[in-house]
């Protein structure tokens, strides 16, 4: 759901759509996206609760594996509040913000466009996707030179799918599982973290 | 914004009370995808619309790149320091 190339696709289609005005009045209706934007928030919710897997990973696991996310939530806020200090347009709360989708970019890029516009949802479309990207390409460097958490912490909230193989490939199976705890606690608090930041 | 939070906690609620239902997490998985690529569409569409933002792609490019780097460099110094700290001493 995080990475098939089908949403950039349809991301990609919608600009064309725009740039060369083929696209029907009533898509451009801002409405329809909030009616839609509200259906998938009932959904992810429902998708949650009746997650039983989930709910139970979470339960048995040792207080030390919900360290792993935390240290990536940290961490995440410190490198990015460090690096918005080189950036003019997007200040440190909206820095934040995108860096609150963990590599979560279909969800956390939809939130960010409702709550801070267009231009910063699109910012977090691309960094998370270059998260993503980055951490299926460098993961032997960042293993080599930081540990076996190393990958796991740049997966983000995609160490439980697209990024678990290359994960438990370098960082050794024993580690699947704390990818796949780690990354399931960051996708459930994507949601309410970027809310609760863009809102308070 | 509370909306949506309210809407995803009722979700949760009810969602929680179907949880022994098995059929329903494959039409809920789809209905999420497809409104996640409709949502993305859409967003393609406001920005193709949108001059600012075709006209400033590549700094709106530039300052994605600059957060993903702070966002690994972050985690990925910090996990080095959890890693030593709880982890490294079960090693071997």
């Amino acid at each position: 759901m995080k990475s098939s190339l089908a949403i950039v696709g349809f991301f990609i289609s919608g600009i064309l759509g725009g740039l060369f005005s083929f696209v029907p009045e009533f898509l451009q209706d801002s409405n329809l996206s909030n009616y839609v934007l509200y259906g998938l928030m009932f959904f992810v919710g429902v998708n949650i609760g009746s997650d039983k897997n989930g709910w139970n990973v979470i339960k048995k696991v040792k207080f030390r594996i919900l360290l792993v996310p935390l240290t990536v939530i940290i961490g995440t806020f410190i490198g990015v509040s460090f690096t918005s200090l080189f950036i003019k347009e997007i200040n440190l709360r909206d820095s934040l913000a995108v860096g609150s989708g963990f590599g979560y970019y279909s969800l956390s890029s939809i939130f960010i466009t409702k709550l801070a516009g267009n231009v910063l949802g699109v910012v977090a479309l691309l960094s998370n996707i270059m998260r993503e990207i980055a951490t299926l390409l460098m993961t032997p460097l960042f293993l080599k030179y930081f540990g076996k958490l190393a990958p796991i912490a740049a997966g983000g909230a995609t160490s439980m799918d697209t990024t678990l193989p290359v994960i438990s490939k370098f960082s050794g199976i024993e580690y699947a599982i704390i990818a796949v705890v780690s990354g399931t606690v960051l996708t459930i608090i994507v949601p309410f973290l970027v809310t609760l930041i863009l809102t308070i | 914004m509370v909306t949506v939070i309210v809407i995803m906690i009722s979700g949760i609620l009810i969602g929680y009370l179907f949880r022994n239902q098995k059929w329903i997490s494959g039409p809920v998985g789809k209905i999420i995808t497809w409104s996640i690529f409709l949502l993305l569409f859409l967003l393609g569409i406001s920005v193709g619309t949108n001059d600012i933002i075709i006209s400033n792609l590549d700094k709106i490019g530039l300052n994605a790149l600059l957060l993903t780097v702070g966002a690994i460099s972050g985690s990925v110094i910090l996990s080095y320091f959890t890693f030593k700290l709880f982890f490294g001493k079960n090693e071997k």
